[in-house]
């Protein structure tokens, strides 16, 4: 590109601008259009259509949705097995990563390989048996209503672990391995243990990837529909992406209502994209240039 | 890695044999073990209460035979990939190399164009029927057509398609930007010196260093597209037009038929059909590591 003359590239850059923002408009366009309709009451649209200048707008039917949909219950639902379902798959993945990468064990590249092409499979092809094997889990009650794994938090927060865990552990042995060797030598000199090794030497060290890794796991568990619509029954305890459906009515759906209820779902993952934007991007090409 | 090996003390033992031994019990258990149980449950006629009766390879032709929805959720499947892989995923390079010239606003275009990853499918499945609905989607209105986008079963499926590519190209254009960024400009340089222009640059001496991020692209395509599920779900739960294997899993078990054998034997054609990708993957990915 330097090679060519700032003159000639001129009016081929201007075009390259147009082209592009018409692409990134394009792209922003359902996006805005929803937050558009959630700001129209219904009747004005039902007489317009979406695509019309509007008379009126109104917060109204995000408190709507917000109390109609009982949203904060289901934002909550979405926390209680987001958070534990995060925490623990960085810890498990980190540990087995950090042992495939930094340790001599036996059969090691086939663990990683056995766990890599786990999280590879599409859900559908183990959820059959799942769901029974979590119908016959039995679980206390105070754990779980149906007092079995089938219809808890217990059982999402499970599936999701197992099934995320391959991907973070592909991630993080990945990055592991670029860490010097010299500053494991040093610990065994000292005598040090497998645990101090992994938990005071590598993790600190494993920062920007645990980052990285939480940002785009939390985007991934957040989002998932298909896990809790197959392995959780009663409406109260789903997470905030199936809650949605609570605003569609039996005979009548006010789409502007449902609208403003697809915008409250979506803001989450849109605040943490543009907060932690950086990572989010890094967690993404993470696991997909280091091939 | 250093050859200098320690021994273990038995606590290192004990720390090691704790957490390995827990991840792959909930690994086993959890992906692995039902993955097998699939292929068995497969060759029953299994109803999920009463005792399981082996029928070989009876769902297999009963799917094939007298199962009107599952040539075309084969044939969808098909389309959704070929879609993916022969539009989406090439406009997604497309932008990636256009993205790559280090262009001022280039972080608000990469950022409008990757919104869509972070959305949840089932939002994506919603703002379709904004767009696309028929008597009140944006789409007619503009266009003045009558069209129902949704409901009528010849161009549902492209409609969705759409919908799914709108996600799928962010995703395949941030990839591309970062193998892209790895490549060395002096590479560039050298075919521009040659004499070779943009496009010869590319095709010749850029595209084939990406070899690594293509592969990894074309495994996350097959994979999306034989996943693909939330938004046919949201907008009619993949019935009239948009039925998938994935669908038809999940109907055969969550619906009031409960028919765990035939649908474990979709899910094993899924299964046969990912693994196929997912070896070639892994075998690209590992095969440098031999020496290690």
């Amino acid at each position: 590109m330097t090679a060519v003359p700032a003159a000639r590239m001129r009016p081929l850059r201007v075009l390259l601008h147009v082209f592009l923002a018409l692409v990134a408009l394009g792209w922003l366009l359902p996006l805005a259009l929803a937050v558009y309709a959630s700001l129209r009451p219904y009747d004005e649209t039902a007489r317009l259509g979406y695509f019309s200048l509007p008379e009126e707008l109104t917060l109204g039917y995000y408190g709507e949705a917000w109390s109609q949909a009982e949203l904060p219950r289901y934002y909550l639902n979405t926390l209680i097995i987001v958070i534990p379902a995060l925490v623990v798959t960085l810890l498990m993945a980190s540990f087995t990563a950090f042992a495939i990468a930094r340790l001599r064990i036996p059969g090691r590249r086939t663990l990683l390989i056995v766990f890599t092409a786990g999280n590879l499979l599409p859900p559908q092809v183990l959820i059959t048996p799942l769901y029974t094997l979590y119908t016959m889990v039995p679980l206390p009650a105070w754990l779980s209503d149906s007092q079995s794994l089938y219809d808890s938090y217990l059982g999402l927060i499970l599936v999701h672990v197992a099934f995320q865990f391959g991907f973070c552990v592909f991630v993080m042995a990945n990055f592991m391995r670029t860490i010097p060797e010299e500053i494991n030598e040093a610990a065994l000199v000292d005598g040090a243990s497998v645990w101090k090794r992994y938990w005071r030497l590598t993790m600190p060290l494993c920062r920007p990837v645990l980052a990285a890794l939480a940002t785009l796991q939390f985007t991934w568990m957040y989002n998932d529909f298909l896990w809790a619509l197959v392995l959780m029954s009663s409406g109260d305890k789903l997470p905030v992406t199936s809650a949605l459906n609570n605003l569609r009515g039996q005979f009548f759906t006010d789409y502007n209502l449902l609208a403003a209820g697809s915008v409250l779902v979506a803001l989450p993952t849109l605040i943490v994209f543009q907060l932690l934007h950086k990572h989010f991007v890094a967690g993404l090409t993470l696991g997909a240039t280091k091939g | 890695m250093a050859a200098k090996t320690r021994r273990y003390s038995a606590r290192d033992v004990t720390v090691l044999v704790a957490g390995l031994g827990v991840a792959i019990v909930v690994n086993v258990g959890l992906v692995w073990g039902p993955t097998l149980a699939s292929v068995g449950l497969s060759a029953t006629d299994w109803n999920g209460i009463g005792p399981i009766e082996w029928i070989g390879a009876r769902n297999y032709e009963d799917l094939a035979g007298t199962y009107p929805p599952f040539w075309s959720a084969v044939r969808n499947n098909v389309l959704w990939l070929g879609f993916l892989g022969l539009v989406a995923t090439p406009f997604g390079l497309f932008c990636a190399v256009l993205l790559d010239r280090r262009l001022r606003m280039s972080r608000v275009y990469q950022s409008a164009l990757y919104m869509p990853v972070v959305l949840s499918l089932a939002v994506v499945g919603f703002i379709a029927q904004l767009v696309f609905s028929s008597d009140y989607g944006v789409l007619n209105a503009v266009s003045g057509l009558h069209v129902d986008w949704l409901g009528d079963r010849a161009v549902n499926i492209w409609v969705v398609m759409v919908a799914a590519g709108w996600r799928h190209v962010g995703y395949v254009m941030i990839i591309y930007l970062a193998g892209l960024k790895a490549v060395d400009p002096a590479l560039k340089e050298a075919a521009a010196i040659d004499g070779a222009n943009e496009r010869q640059a590319f095709f010749r001496v850029v595209f084939p260093t990406l070899r690594p991020v293509n592969v990894i692209v074309l495994v996350i395509t097959v994979i999306e597209a034989l996943r693909a599920f939330d938004i046919v779900y949201a907008i009619n739960k993949g019935r009239n037009g948009l039925e998938l294997l994935s669908v038809l899993v999940t109907e055969n078990i969550v619906g009031e038929a409960s028919r765990i054998g035939f649908g474990s034997a979709i899910a094993v054609i899924l299964l046969v059909i990912s693994l196929g990708f997912i070896v070639t993957y892994l075998s690209q990915l590992f095969r440098g590591e031999e020496e290690r």
